[in-house]
């Protein structure tokens, strides 16, 4: 029973790390139609420009805050140059721009880090587990960073009016713009959000996975599972979802299918929610009229 | 306020999509404080000539605001500078509450929105019972009254209205008409409504346009529009 416990436990640890990257993506998603393949390498990129400044003599939190301001620059910039000329082109184009991002983010990593696993180190120290012992003392920094991460951003958008004017310029930009909204900027912000999310995710799950230019790879399958398996229209669902799909893999990586095929896991999931309930657990069922 | 002061002046405006226009340069002017109709049969400019003034179609030509012009403008600046559009489809932020889209309506507003929220209640009480609601689950009349309660949240000097009668029952229609009438005896702005319901729009405004395939083919001052028989039949249909 302990066993199954601690798989829980570190379930909900990497789970908070999959609803972050899900949240990004249903921000990225809500606002284009699209899902963002490379928001797992921005945020792995991020991730290098931490360990540079820590390597560099930077105190950890001060690297932190840095990080996520240079990642939420590099998404605005990424936005501003690169999808809002794609704003009203056909879907595979954005699609490509996607995927063309996923390929330099990660070569150009690779270029300038190497392909070498890096330690990273962790804020929260190397002691002793805590909690009886389910959690390990990074476990439980990191879960409840991405707690309270996820509840800021739930916060901003629900309570500020800005966080309401990039809601709005995400649902209706045509309407947003009559109302005075400068969508164009709304857009860039939430990019830059999302990448500041990806970037804090980056830092969490770097001292468990080491820091190499493909540690994201996976963690963007398992957020994308949880988004789908929650729903990628909804928030709150797709960070649900990321938890899930998090306790899903540590229990089903221990008892079912073993380590090595533990990524399958996050495929099944993506396929069984595509085939059986498209929208998700707590999705909208999207209909139009013709 | 001066009733006489032009709010909007157009001059040879152009306007379309892409490739084409659908717009070959009209003339014509809303005064503030005023109701200025625009009326015409489907695909004959009106809502283009709309979206002309907010900044949302290709457009040339000259569209004048309080003597500023607004070609070239970005749509978001325009409807800072106090137009407000309700837009055809009354452009309901669906999956936000009422509260919120009153909210955005006021987006270019600073301070305190409560004595205006209360202001926009008592044209519209439903507003009022619905506010937590989501704006999606209104009825068409429901949300057309946020449409145009949104719009008046942004204090606009010149309120564009395409089609408020779009879609909806009689009654309601009526009921919304009625509302109009207030707004633009408490509100002083000036309004430019687009009507396929000539009728209805005759009867609001002061003067009226007439638009087909892009040209304004007769103006003037609405009541004597109404009264000429010949030109109800033909361009009308009533």
């Amino acid at each position: 029973m302990d066993g199954v416990l601690h798989q829980v436990f570190s379930g909900i640890a990497s789970g908070g790390i999959y609803a972050s990257i899900a949240l990004a993506l249903v921000m990225i998603f809500t606002a284009t139609h699209h899902v963002n393949f490379a928001q797992g390498e921005m945020a792995m990129f991020s991730t290098y420009i931490a360990l540079t400044l820590i390597e560099a003599g930077v105190p950890y939190w001060g690297a932190f805050v840095i990080t996520i301001v240079f990642a939420m620059v590099v998404g605005t910039i990424v936005q501003k140059i690169l999808m809002e000329p794609l704003m009203n082109a056909p879907v595979l184009a954005s699609v490509g721009v996607f995927i063309g991002l996923l390929f330099i983010f990660n070569s150009v990593a690779g270029w300038i880090f190497t392909y070498t696993l890096k330690p990273f180190p962790t804020p929260f120290g190397e002691g002793g587990p805590l909690l009886g012992g389910f959690f390990s003392r990074h476990e439980l920094g990191s879960t409840a960073i991405t707690v309270v991460v996820l509840f800021s951003v739930w916060a901003f958008f629900r309570f500020t009016s800005l966080g309401l004017a990039m809601r709005a310029a995400a649902f209706n930009p045509v309407s947003s713009r009559l109302v005075g909204v400068p969508v164009a900027t709304m857009l860039a912000l939430g990019w830059g959000l999302a990448s500041g999310i990806g970037a804090i995710a980056g830092m969490m799950v770097a001292p468990i996975v080491f820091l190499d230019p493909n540690m994201m790879g996976g963690v963007l399958l398992y957020a994308f599972a949880g988004a789908l398996l929650g729903g990628i229209t909804n928030p709150l669902g797709a960070v649900l979802g990321g938890f899930l799909v998090g306790i899903i893999e540590n229990l089903g990586g221990a008892y079912i299918v073993g380590t090595e095929l533990k990524l399958s896991l996050a495929l099944i999931i993506i396929v069984a929610v595509l085939t059986l309930k498209p929208a998700g657990l707590f999705g909208k069922v999207l209909a139009s009229r013709v | 306020m001066q009733p006489e002061t032009k709010l909007l002046e157009v001059k040879g405006l152009r306007a379309g999509y892409g490739e084409t226009w659908a717009v070959h340069g009209i003339d014509f002017e809303v005064m503030a404080g005023r109701v200025t109709a625009l009326l015409g049969a489907n695909g004959a400019g009106k809502t283009t000539t709309l979206r002309a003034i907010s900044g949302m179609v290709k457009t040339a030509g000259t569209v004048d605001f309080n003597g500023k012009s607004l070609v070239g403008m970005k749509t978001e600046a325009i409807a800072a500078a106090g137009i407000a559009h309700v837009p055809d489809g009354r452009g309901t932020f669906m999956e936000l509450s009422v509260e919120e889209n009153m909210k955005l309506g006021a987006y270019t507003r600073k301070g305190d929105q409560t004595a205006e929220f209360d202001r926009m209640f008592a044209y519209f009480p439903k507003l009022k019972e619905r506010f937590r609601q989501q704006a999606g689950l209104l009825s068409g009349g429901e949300q057309q009254m946020l449409a145009i309660a949104r719009a008046l949240l942004l204090k606009p000097k010149l309120l564009l209205l395409d089609e408020p009668s779009f879609g909806l029952a009689p009654l309601i229609v009526r009921e919304i008409f009625d509302i109009m009438r207030q707004i633009k005896d408490r509100e002083g702005v000036g309004i430019l409504v687009v009507e396929q319901n000539a009728s209805l729009a005759l009867d609001i405004s002061e003067n009226a346009y007439l638009l087909e395939t892009g040209r304004i083919v007769m103006s003037g001052a609405s009541s004597e529009i109404a009264k000429d028989e010949g030109l109800r039949r033909s361009y009308l249909g009533y």
